[in-house]
Order: structure tokens, then sequence, then C-alpha cells
């Protein structure tokens, strides 16, 4: 305590001095002892590098009781409970006016970036965050099942389904009665509305909401797209899927009981896992194109490092984004931790791609991942989100069309904007 | 917890009498009646002031905040907007949660919910407590057993039954399968029908031990002698059951149905883990957390959070007036 004060004394009077100074920075980070290698690391870095101090603060693991906690911290203004901490891809339109600019400090950074990584975090063209890991929509599959049934990976929806249709029907004959074709997360929640995105984005329907703010859900395309994920329902993929979330498709397809699954890159390794029963059959391609004309569309997830509007020490507090977000920070990022980089010349070093030749299959997925519209819609993602689940929801439960359901969604969608988003 | 207070005759005189010694100070010898009252007070006051800060200020915060614009992060920028939260016309549409259609399903889901878990665990606690009552080897380790359910948290129960019912991989399909009752498995947490049973068993199982145990508690305390004179009598058991049972556990029943009610009407964890979550299976309390914590509008999620107290308060009104009205015919006759 003594010393903490004493701290921060010196901290004040250093900071009326304006010399130069030692500031203690706190930043967050992950609750595991793998988050406190990568944690310590930083540290030593941060502290050999710039003379100031680093402090950490342990927060939630769940991304929105993460929020709930940062808006409290926002509403009281704190400047001492966090400076640089984690925001999630879809917070930087709610969280914008509690974010520092970092824009005239970081600029220089962004060729190094997946630029749809890093546009994701351009909020009315000023940059308020760095991407730290990405995330992104893939498709996995069975290598073994689709040699067995002489099948190729699918380019398509409706190569997919066909395929996933056929081993079903060839593995329930050989005596496996629970096989499905294909699970994805088709709960009412936000993994919902990533999987949507997907299905939409890649039969060329849109993200929704455009990067103008204009509604554009309202299209055949887009109805299209939900007809045909309503149309797997009991067919390829179980009516349960109704109540998956990630965990829950990936318990079904890693037991073995189904030929694809869209999921993001975490599951890969739990699926490689020696006690997996997939283990070694398990491949991974882009989520497939809506039709020959369409498009890949992966659903852009990942986090970022983000300054605090209200800290004290918005100068270390950049360069501490700064080696954050730097290759070697990045590497050691990945060895502690196991989540894909956002820096493009990461991919590039031998060492990453010697231990992770997987990268290498996610990367393509990355370059063209499709973000949710949480920047254009501002604070009101959260229910756009929720209107947008709830949509798909009922077409794949089979209370409304795609049609009706696009048609809704763009007049509640309307309701939720008013005049302007704000 | 209102219904001591409530039933306590003497509050107005007392706090009546309070007020004319404190303002006739040694005027007159104060009764012992009085001064009785008085001591009670000063010994129940450190109860009130603390009631009063846990939650009498939340309650009025909260009431403030309803007739604001606030948002969570923002709490100390607010216009106050009278009663737009609640339900007002603005450009010839209605606006507020008592206009949003979402907040009457959720009440229909709540108040469905409430009935049939409540009725469910009524019967099966009534069922629980007359086979406790009977006297049998292991009596009480059957009474420990059955507080498990009780003593598990519900969000534990809720994963717990979530993967249960799961239409993959879950027990509940397997045996029924086994037991030729459905050919294929039913997707329990994912379709919003089901989903509502499933919510409906998970509570059942978790709170008709409590039902259980109030029951119990009530049934030994009717003396045996009253069952033996209606035996003489020739009273058949049902009669017995009806006319001796039923009435004189009464008021322990009210009391659990009120604690249960009041529950069953706050409904969120199970719901929130347990179903899909779509808007088909909201519940009141979901639906404040959402507008105040997904949407950010503490306004109307105050609002929402005002209307589901004044349900919950209103409904234990009811019940209390029923109970004290089962009292009073009681002393009638």
């Amino acid at each position: 305590m003594k010393k903490h004060t004493l701290g921060l004394i010196t901290a004040l009077v250093a900071g009326a001095l304006n010399t130069a100074h030692a500031d203690t920075l706190k930043m967050e980070c992950a609750n595991s002892s793998t988050g406190k290698a990568y944690c310590d690391y930083i540290k030593a870095r941060f502290e050999k590098e710039t003379n100031n101090k680093l402090e950490f603060v342990q927060l939630p693991p769940a991304s929105d009781e993460k929020l709930g906690l940062f808006q409290q911290i926002f509403a009281a203004k704190d400047s001492k409970a966090v400076d640089v901490f984690q925001a999630d891809t879809v917070w930087l339109g709610v969280l914008d006016k509690h974010l520092l600019d970092l824009t005239d400090k970081v600029k220089d950074l962004q060729p190094q970036f997946f630029q749809s990584a890093w546009n994701n975090d351009v909020v009315n063209g000023k940059v308020k965050a760095i991407p730290a890991f990405l995330d992104a929509g893939a498709m996995y599959y069975r290598k073994d099942l689709l040699e067995k049934y002489g099948e190729q990976p699918p380019k398509t929806w409706e190569e997919l389904t066909r395929i996933a249709a056929k081993i079903q029907k060839g593995e329930r004959a050989a005596g496996k009665k629970n096989f499905w074709g294909f699970v994805f997360q088709g709960k009412a929640y936000e993994g919902m509305t990533c999987d949507a995105l997907e299905w939409i984005a890649s039969y060329n329907g849109g993200t929704f909401v455009d990067k103008d703010g204009k509604i554009t859900v309202n299209n055949p395309q887009a109805a299209k797209a939900l007809n045909m994920a309503a149309s797997w329902i009991d067919t390829i993929s179980p009516k349960g899927a109704l109540g998956y979330m990630e965990e829950e498709s990936r318990a079904v397809f890693q037991n073995g009981d189904a030929a694809f699954m869209r999921n993001w890159p975490y599951a890969y390794v739990l699926a490689q896992d020696p006690t997996s029963p997939v283990k070694g059959k398990v491949g991974v391609i882009p989520v497939p194109k809506g039709g020959e004309n369409g498009q890949h569309a992966a659903t852009l997830g990942g986090w970022q490092w983000a300054v605090s509007a209200y800290t004290q020490h918005p100068d270390a507090a950049i360069q501490l984004i700064r080696i954050l977000t730097d290759a070697e920070s990045q590497k050691m990022q990945f060895k502690t931790l196991g989540v894909a980089p956002s820096r493009l010349d990461v991919y590039q070093d031998p060492e990453v791609m010697a231990s992770a030749p997987y990268l290498a299959e996610f990367k393509d997925v990355f370059a063209t991942a499709v973000p949710r519209p949480a920047v254009e819609t501002k604070s009101q993602f959260p229910k756009v989100s929720k209107a947008v689940y709830n949509a798909a929801y009922d077409v794949l439960s089979g209370r409304s069309t795609g049609e009706k359901a696009v048609a809704d969604l763009e007049s509640k969608l309307k309701r939720i904007k008013g005049r302007e988003w704000k | 917890m209102n219904h001591h207070s409530e039933s306590l005759p003497s509050k107005e005189t007392a706090s009546k009498a309070n007020q004319q010694s404190e303002a006739l100070p040694q005027k007159k010898k104060c009764s012992l009646q009085q001064r009785r009252s008085r001591a009670a007070w000063i010994l129940v006051a450190p109860a009130l002031v603390l009631l009063a800060s846990v939650a009498g200020w939340p309650l009025l915060r909260t009431l403030f905040y309803s007739f604001t614009d606030a948002a969570l992060d923002t709490p100390d920028l607010y216009n106050m907007v009278g009663f737009d939260n609640y339900l007002a016309w603005a450009d010839g549409e209605s606006i507020g949660v008592l206009a949003d259609p979402l907040w009457w399903k959720a009440v229909l889901n709540t108040l469905w919910f409430t009935g049939v878990s409540v009725s469910f665990e009524l019967f099966f606690g009534m069922l629980l407590a007359l086979l406790m009552n009977q006297k049998f080897r292991g009596q009480g380790v059957v009474r420990a057993a059955i507080l498990v359910p009780w003593a598990i948290p519900t969000i534990v129960t809720a994963k717990m039954w979530g993967w249960m019912f799961h239409d993959q991989y879950g027990v509940i399909n397997d045996l029924l399968t086994r037991m030729g009752v459905i050919h294929s498995p039913l997707a329990w947490i994912a379709e919003p029908n089901l989903s509502m049973w499933a919510v409906v068993i998970a509570d059942v199982w978790k709170t008709v031990p409590f039902m259980a145990l109030m029951l119990l508690a009530a049934l030994q305390m009717i003396p045996s002698d009253l069952y033996e004179a209606a035996r003489v009598d020739g009273a058949t058991a049902w009669q017995r059951f009806t006319r001796i049972t039923i009435p004189l556990i009464m008021p322990a029943m009210i009391v659990a149905l009120i604690f249960r009610v009041m529950d069953a009407l706050r409904v969120f964890d199970l719901i929130y883990v347990l179903t899909s979550n779509s808007e088909a299976t909201i519940s009141i309390s979901g639906y404040a957390r959402e507008q105040l914590v997904s949407y950010q509008q503490m306004g109307s999620g105050s609002a929402a959070s005002v209307l589901v107290f004044m349900m919950v308060a209103g409904i234990a009104a009811c019940f209390l007036y029923l109970g004290r009205y089962n009292d009073e015919g009681k002393e009638n006759k």
C-alpha cells in the first residue's frame, strides 16, 4: 500500500515536472498460467525499453461480462482501474467514446496487419484499437470420410449439402444411427449472428447493414441463404443444432458423429488433441461459397488492444500498445496462448509455421474475413445482432420463411436505427 | 418476509403511540404497552435501517432512473423523460416497455412458467411430504437425500440438465427411446415449445424438496389424536386429508407458495442457460436484463425492473390477503 502511494506521488510529481519519468500502467492480463507467462514477457520488455512500470488487472473471461464491467469502469470515468485492455471485435462501436484516439501514433503500423481486421478498428475515420489476435469462421471436415466416399472438400454450400447427405446416409446404413452431415451454431445468440452473416454474405447478400449504415438485408440472396440453412435442419443437421453453441457442436463433431462442422480456429487444436476420437482425421477449409457466383465469407472475430480514454499516461500506454502488437510479441503470444496472429509478417516466420502448419490454412480464411456491422451501427449493435439472430432462428425453426424474415428484419432494423445510427 | 409485519395488528397503534410519546414527553407516564412498543421499535431499528439501505435505496434509484434516458456507461448524463420508458405516444407511435410486444410475450411466458411449475411443485411436494411423514426406517437419510437438488446452485442445475436434455448424447432421450416412448431423439432445448417444458422439469426437480420440507414441517405439527378421533367417527382417508390435513397446513402452504411464486416470477438463469435464448422463451427478468445490459438503456431497463417488482409485489399482496382471509375465517367460526 505504502509503496503504491509512493509510486503514485512520484508519478504525479514527475507528471507535473514533465521530465523523463516513470509511469505505472495497468494492463489487462488473461487469467491463466499461459496468460501469465505472456504478460510477464511483456512486462519485462516494457519496463526495460521504456523505464515505466507495468501492473496487471484480472478480468472475467466471458465477453459479455467483461463488457458490463468495462461499462461500469467507464461510467465512473475511472482512470485507475485499467489503462490498456483487450476489446472484442464488436465493442468498438459501443465503447467508441471511451477509447483513446490512436490515429496519429499508430498509423504507420497499418500495412503490417490484415486489412479487414485493421479496418474494423477504425471508427469514424479514427483508429481506436489494434488487432491483438484473429478469429474467423472456418469449415472443419473429416478427411477420412471424404476419402471413403470418394469426395473432394466442397467449394460451395450446395456441394457441402450434397456430400453431407451422402456421408450421413452411408454412415447411418453402416449402423451409426446418430450420425449427422453438418453441425453449426444455431442457438439464438451472438454466435448465430456470425453463422448467419457467413451464409448471407457468401450468397452476395451483404452484411445486414452496409458500410454507409444503409440497411441492406431485405434482398432475395439473403432470403435464399436463410432458406438454405433452414433446409439443413432435420435433414443433414440435427434439430438440436437450434440449441447449439460452439462447444455443443464441437462435442458432436469431435465424438465422430458429424462429417462437417462450422466453428472458430480454437476447435482445431482440441480436435487434434491426443485424446480426441477424430485425431488426425480433421481438415480445415474456408467457409463455402453461396453457389458458383458466390464468395468465401468468414465472420471476423478476435480481440483488439485498446487504451482507455481516461488514462493518465497516454504516451506510455501507446508505447505499450506498440510493444504488444509488434511481430516479436505476436510470436510469443502465439507460442504461449496458441491464438492466431493478426500481423501478416508472423505468417512468414519459419519457426511459427513449422510449429503450426495449419495456420497457413487459416491465413486464407482471415484474409477474406467479413466483420459484423458493429462499427456502422455504433451503440445499437447489440440490438441489431439480437434482431438478426432472432430472425435467423425463426427461419431455421420453421416459424418464418427466408423472404418474410428478411422483410421483417428490415423493418425491425429501421425502427432500431431511427433517423441515424447513434 | 413481509407477512410478519403485515400480520402485526399493533403496528399502527405502536407508531401512533410512539409519536404521541415523543410529542408529549414526561407529561404523563407512558403505559407499559407504550414503553414495550417503543422498546420493540428500538430493537428492530437496526434491521429496518439495514433493509432501507440495501433494499430501499436501490429500489428508489431504480424508480428514479426509470424516468430518465440514461445509458449504462454514462449514468450521470440523463434527461428526465417522464413516462416515456413505460408508455407514451411519440410521432403517432406508442413507445415504452408497455408498448413493446416482446414485453407482453415475456409476461405471458413468465406467468405460464410460474403457474405450471408451481402447480407441479405443490403436487409433488405434497406427495413427498406425506410420504416422509410416515414412520419408516431410514427416514433421516431420505430427508437428507431429498435436499440435494435444493442445495445445488441453479446455474449448475441448468448446465447439468442442459447436458441431460442434449439431443444427441442426453440421458433423457436415451431413456425415452429405450422405453419406446419416442422413435427419434427430441431436441429438448432447441425447440421453443419443448424447451419451456425442459425449464419446468428442471425447476420442479430443484424446488420440490423445498416445498416438501415446508409442508412436512406443517404436517408434523398436527396432533395425531385428531386423526384418531376422525377414524372413530368413520371418516375415510380422503376425508381425513381434506378436512383435517389441508386446513391445518394451509398457513404453511400459503407461505411456501408465496416463496415459490415470487421466485418463479423472477426466473432468469434457468431460461437463460437452458433454452435457445430466442424471444420465444424470454422471461420478464431476462427482458429487463436485456434492456439494461445488452442495450445499455438504463431507463427502459429500470422501467422493466420496476414493472417486475410491481408484479411480484402485487401477486405477493394477493397471497397475503388470501392468507389473512383464511385466518379470519377461522376466527369467525
